[in-house]
């Protein structure tokens, strides 16, 4: 049996949830779902239906409502402690990333993180599993040892949300209390706020050119400011120019900052990490230009050009004249 | 106060990554090597505390001979004393392994506060702040982008997902991982480096892997081959910036005929 830690979002299960259960579903063995948070109930309903799933479980108690990682560690580890489930799958969110590392240090079990890929083996009693290493640039094969369950996180857009397969009965959904003692707890959470200066809405721009720390400097940003006035598009960056103060950080495209999908969206030497590309990957069109061919900005791009961004920048603002 | 700033040593960004003949890791031995990004702006954010607070800043890295070069660096910017936890497979060892490592050491210094980097540049587990924390006992909140210092306890900023944040405050002791551009970075100063070489560094040796224990084994490595068809363009700057060109216009149709400071004579807006 496996089980499918899942987030709610809006009333709904988020979309990296149902990524990974897509995931999950490789693996051919039973799945059962766990929510936690605000929103569980609701959740709960659109991940009964899929195939697979024989029971979906609500993890219920005063302080599993706003997240706070003690809180869901807690109630995780009572609940897999008494399921004994062969793997454990989450969505590499940023609350996994705050809160599934120590729950496998308390449970001392193995825990890979950031999966691409699933292969069950011996029918599914196990699994290897790929990873991204070195930035992207390489994908390693890896197994879990010890004993189960085995934790596995899977990365953002790794899997299709589309891909799941509904079933035709649902599975039933129970609520059970969850085993949380407050002292346990020693986060004391605020509310999540935007910091209120955020000026720019990229997510209507039509056209974005995107640089990365391949601009070197805040002048070698105005070769990248030039061809977007060229193509009258948005100029926005990766996130080490932002942190570098050359652009304001209301310009950056990924995880942490916008997702962008515009018809036209040209990275400049920008490397391509997966905390870039969930950002801009849903672009019409996609042209890369980067001096190293083996950059995995190349395996979105529709168009690309190897090369140094100073010399070949300038001639497309040429050729657009 | 003291404080602990997990430092990992990586290959460099620059560079070029080749898989060794028997696709099971890296040819690091050919590497280039440089601090962890994030832990740089973990050893930054302890400085500042330094700074403020007078605090006493210690800086741990695990692995072979050649990691002194980052405690070096992190004495060079303003810490007071390194660790330096010695053990074979520590370089490409799994997340317990390197925090089994590095709790011992934490253990050994007694800080207030730990500080690590949010993620590795070369492995990428986003897993030994965490798991560390559990080891020690201490309280943890990750992905952090802002920290202040109270009696007894921290509060401190969490990055989430979609330029949202969040404040949490948790009692010290505590592990941090620091997320990059927390603060512009200070560099190492002549006279730094120079005090540098007075500093102390501790050698450790790390504890002994339990056998049957939980772990990740990496069995191969390779380099991923491409999912989408791209169109690489080749050619003199000029002549791929008119392909280029061209191609956005005819065959993607993104660029209409008047993008751009002109229109080319050649070019006709498809479907026009
Ligand atoms: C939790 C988390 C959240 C994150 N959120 C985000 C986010 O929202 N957005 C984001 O972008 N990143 C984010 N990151 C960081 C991300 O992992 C990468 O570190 C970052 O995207 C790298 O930015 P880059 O590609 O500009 O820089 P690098 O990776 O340093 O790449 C620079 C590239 O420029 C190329 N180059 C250099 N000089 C030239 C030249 N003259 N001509 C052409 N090419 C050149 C190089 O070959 C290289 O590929 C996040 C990371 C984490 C862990
Ligand atoms: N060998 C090491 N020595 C010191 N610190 C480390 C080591 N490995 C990981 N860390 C710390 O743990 C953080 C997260 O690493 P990782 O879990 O590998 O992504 C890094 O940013 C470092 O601060």
């Amino acid at each position: 049996m496996i089980v499918l830690v899942a987030e709610p979002h809006a009333g709904r299960a988020s979309r990296a949830s149902l990524e990974a259960l897509a995931a999950a579903q490789t693996m051919r063995a039973p799945i059962t779902v766990v929510l936690l948070g605000d929103g569980a109930d609701a959740a709960a309903r659109d991940l009964a239906a899929a195939d697979g799933v024989v029971d979906v479980v609500v993890l219920d108690h005063e302080r599993l409502h706003a997240y706070a990682a003690d809180a869901w560690i807690a109630a995780l580890a009572a609940f897999l402690c008494d399921t004994a489930p062969s793997h454990v799958v989450f969505a590499h969110t940023y609350q996994t990333r705050d809160y599934v590392p120590r729950l496998a240090a308390r449970l001392d079990r193995a825990l890979v993180t950031d999966c691409t890929g699933v292969s069950p083996i011996d029918g599914g009693a196990a699994a290897t599993f790929t990873r991204p290493m070195f930035q992207g640039k390489t994908q390693a094969t890896v197994a879990l040892d010890g004993p189960a369950p085995h934790l596995v996180t899977i990365q953002i857009g790794a899997f299709r949300a589309d891909a799941v397969r509904m079933a035709s009965t649902p599975a039933p959904v129970r609520v059970i209390a969850a085993a949380v003692d407050a002292a346990d707890i020693h986060q004391q959470v605020e509310p999540p706020f935007r910091e209120a200066k955020q000026a720019v809405d990229l997510t209507r721009a039509d056209r974005i050119v995107a640089a990365g720390r391949g601009v070197g400097s805040q002048d070698g940003l105005t070769t990248a400011a030039e061809l977007a006035s060229a193509l009258g598009a948005e100029l926005a960056a990766s996130r080490p120019v932002c942190d570098a103060g050359w652009l304001p950080m209301d310009r950056q495209i990924g995880s942490s900052g916008q997702t962008v999908a515009p018809r036209l969206y040209v990275a400049l030497g920008v490397s391509g990490a997966i905390q870039h590309i969930v950002g801009m990957k849903g672009s019409q069109t996609i042209v890369a230009i980067n001096k190293d061919a083996d950059a995995p900005i190349f395996e979105v791009a529709d168009y690309g050009i190897v090369g140094d961004l100073f010399e070949i920048v300038p001639a497309i603002v040429a050729a657009l004249k | 106060m003291r404080i602990a700033v997990c430092l990992k040593q990586v290959v460099t960004r620059e560079w070029h990554v080749r898989v060794n003949a028997s696709g099971t890791w890296v040819r690091d031995d050919e590497a280039s090597w440089g601090m962890n990004e994030p832990d740089g702006c973990a050893l930054e954010a302890a400085l500042r505390l330094k700074d403020a607070h007078g605090s006493e800043v210690v800086a741990i890295s695990a692995g072979p001979a050649r990691v002194t070069q980052v405690l070096r660096e992190a004495l060079g910017r303003g810490a007071d004393r390194a660790v330096h936890v010695t053990g074979d497979d520590l370089a490409s060892g799994d997340a317990f392994t390197v925090a089994a490592a590095l709790a011992d050491a934490v253990r050994g210094v007694a800080p207030d506060l730990v500080l690590t980097g949010l993620q590795s540049d070369d492995q990428g587990f986003a897993q030994v702040g965490g798991v560390l924390a559990e080891r020690t006992g201490m309280a943890h909140a990750t992905i952090i982008v802002g920290i202040e210092v109270g009696d007894g306890r921290v509060r401190v900023k969490r990055e989430l997902e979609g330029g949202w944040f969040q404040w949490v405050t948790l009692p010290l002791p505590a592990v941090l991982t620091i997320q990059s551009g927390i603060h512009q970075l200070r560099y190492a100063t002549l006279k730094g480096i120079m005090a540098a070489k007075k500093k102390p560094i501790d050698v450790v040796s790390a504890p002994a892997r339990p056998e049957g224990g939980p772990g990740v084994r990496v069995l191969s490595v390779a380099v991923p081959t491409r999912a989408k068809q791209i169109r690489l363009i080749d050619g003199a700057p000029a002549e791929a910036a008119r392909e280029l060109v061209r191609a956005l216009r005819e065959d993607a149709r993104v660029l209409g005929p008047g993008d751009g400071a002109g229109v080319s004579a050649h070019t006709v807006e498809p479907g026009a």
